[in-house]
């Protein structure tokens, strides 16, 4: 009910959020002029020299930028379409298990990576493939030679994908989960009397019955096609591999914070922005047009 | 359901579960691996001995852990940007969500303030104008900054909007009848039910604060500022490996006290480890409220 004498209130309610908003997200945002300008920080935002698109054309023609595009492209598309495959197969082998007993100790287990920071998980990492680590001990025992897994730059993408969704497929699995528990029993009863055998039954009722949620998830990543993980990268990587694994978030960070061209990195940092909120809002649009999802 | 075992079903069932089994141990492996090294001798760690127990078994480098201030000094910054943090995010989560969750004719407004979140949550002036930011607000090497730097997580707010549009609209019109207002209403009828989600979104928000590193590493000037994860990410010395070749590298290794950063790591997994038997129970709610339809 429309109770005129409290709306005042609700203004009052969404302020602490508002002041975090605006101090923390929205000030920043007109940090963009920096992308415009020769940025000096002796001189700061107001007194700096405009250049207008200067820097998004000496952005396109470093071949530096080319190539860190390329990778993180490759990276990111690699993680979406593996965080969506391999949870997939991991619930349907799940939802298989013979041994209910052991099913929600499995379930425990394998969220927990999500949930530890890239810090320690890439220091982890690091150490098991290391040079002296389990992994190459084991490729000694069995005769081949030691592995610098993390100094080659063929070997990086692979890894930064594979582990990324080591630590990530437990967690999303639980969306799959779900999906399968609403399956409705009576179809695999069903599947049954007409003689439909066990993959059969998954192949003819489980796919179909989580179809929609497995394209939600698809769409809805569509937004991260140009976000390869700065947390997972930056703990992994080092000079030897920035050929293969050095990706826009980690480039603009070097760039801007390590060797102070603010107005560069500014400008990379926003065109990634740009093209990353473009693809939410596709995929929000999508999301909503085939499954009826809606954020709020 | 339908018991039809085929000897073929059968040997399916039985590599299922060894593979089940695999699987949840390569998850479980490293954390393992962490403690097995931790509680190993140096010298069996350096010379590569350890991978599934503990060799020379000791507790030296939790000791020699106790002594070390610059570590304690991170972790209580830890501690303090994670309860600080928590507290400001439930507050204004909590209070913005019931407004935002009211319908278009209780609050005229609703729509203008949920596109500026959404917008928020959406775009970012990204890593150097925040960083700019911070620095002319004068919060480097401040727990507010590391507190407040991170942002309000607009996504949450949407998950406790959701949640509050499902609960009926009789509550809160008892609420009213009753004398209450808006706050009241919020606070002795809203909150306690949504007991779910708030203890979803308190257990993400401890998780991803203390789980930040980059912003502890970027705001700090000195190592008495760092929170626990920077001080993990900076604990080796940064080692350039393209001037060197592999016998100088495996050298370089030998330096460090690998059993003693393992013991900081294993240390530094320790409250995820307790807050995650309680995320555990509610996640899995928290995750599917998040496609709440409104």
């Amino acid at each position: 009910m429309y109770i005129k004498r409290f709306v005042k209130h609700y203004y009052i309610m969404l302020v602490p959020a508002l002041l975090w908003l605006f101090f923390f997200s929205v000030v920043p945002m007109f940090g963009i002029i920096m992308a415009f300008q020769d940025y000096n920080p002796g001189k700061g935002i107001l007194h700096s020299e405009f250049v207008g698109l200067d820097n998004f054309v000496y952005m396109f023609q470093m071949s530096d930028v080319r190539q860190v595009l390329a990778n993180t492209v490759v990276i990111a598309v690699g993680k979406i379409v593996g965080n969506i495959i391999i949870p997939l197969v991991f619930a349907l082998l799940l939802n298989e298990l013979c041994l209910k007993r052991i099913k929600r100790p499995i379930q425990t287990i394998v969220y927990l990576p999500y949930f530890l920071s890239w810090v320690i998980l890439a220091k982890i990492v690091l150490n098991i493939f290391g040079y002296t680590g389990p992994v190459n001990q084991l490729i000694e025992i069995f005769g081949g030679g030691r592995i610098n897994f993390f100094g080659e730059p063929d070997l990086f993408q692979p890894l930064v994908i594979g582990t990324d969704i080591w630590k990530g497929f437990g967690y999303n699995t639980v969306v799959y989960l779900a999906a399968i528990l609403g399956v409705d029993q009576s179809l695999y009863e069903a599947a049954a009397v007409d003689g439909a055998g066990r993959f059969k039954r998954i192949w003819h009722v489980t796919m179909p019955g989580i179809r929609t949620t497995v394209a939600l998830l698809a769409i809805l990543s569509l937004g991260n096609v140009l976000n390869a993980g700065f947390d997972q990268i930056y703990n992994l990587y080092n000079p030897l591999v920035y050929s293969t694994g050095d990706i826009i978030d980690t480039w603009v960070y070097r760039a801007g914070l390590e060797n102070l061209q603010y107005s560069l990195a500014t400008a990379v940092g926003l065109f990634k922005s740009v093209i990353s909120v473009i693809l939410i809002a596709v995929g929000y649009k999508l999301a909503d047009k085939f499954t009826g999802y809606k954020l709020f | 359901m339908i018991e039809n075992r085929s000897m073929g079903s059968k040997i399916f069932d039985a590599v299922n579960v060894v593979i089940l089994i695999l699987i949840t141990l390569v998850c479980i492996l490293p954390v393992w691996y962490v403690l097995c090294v931790s509680l190993s001798s140096r010298e069996a760690v350096n010379a590569g001995q350890v991978a599934l127990w503990p060799v020379g078994f000791n507790l030296l480098s939790y000791q020699k852990i106790m002594g070390e201030s610059d570590f304690f000094g991170s972790f209580l910054v830890s501690i303090k940007r994670v309860v600080l943090g928590t507290v400001v995010s439930m507050v204004c989560i909590l209070m913005a969500a019931y407004p935002l969750s009211r319908t278009k004719k209780q609050f005229p407004k609703r729509d203008v303030f949920m596109w500026i979140f959404v917008f928020c949550m959406l775009f970012s002036g990204g890593t150097v104008p925040w960083y700019v930011t911070m620095k002319n607000y004068g919060l480097m090497d401040s727990v507010w900054g590391l507190v407040l730097g991170m942002g309000l997580h607009v996504f949450n707010v949407i998950l406790a909007v959701n949640f509050f549009k499902n609960l009926p609209v009789e509550l809160e019109e008892a609420c009213f009848v009753d004398g209450g207002g808006p706050w009241r209403c919020l606070i002795t009828v809203y909150v306690p039910l949504a007991k779910p989600m708030v203890a979803t979104i308190v257990l993400f928000t401890i998780v991803s604060y203390w789980n930040e590193f980059f912003q502890g590493m970027v705001l700090s000037t000195r190592q008495s500022s760092y929170p626990l994860q920077t001080y993990i990410q900076q604990m080796v010395v940064t080692l350039d490996y393209s001037s060197m070749n592999v016998d100088q590298i495996a050298q370089a290794m030998k330096l460090n006290n690998l059993s003693l950063d393992a013991a900081k790591i294993f240390i530094a997994m320790i409250p995820v480890l307790i807050v995650y038997p309680f995320l555990q129970k509610y996640f899995v709610s928290g995750i599917t409220l998040g496609s709440v339809k409104g």
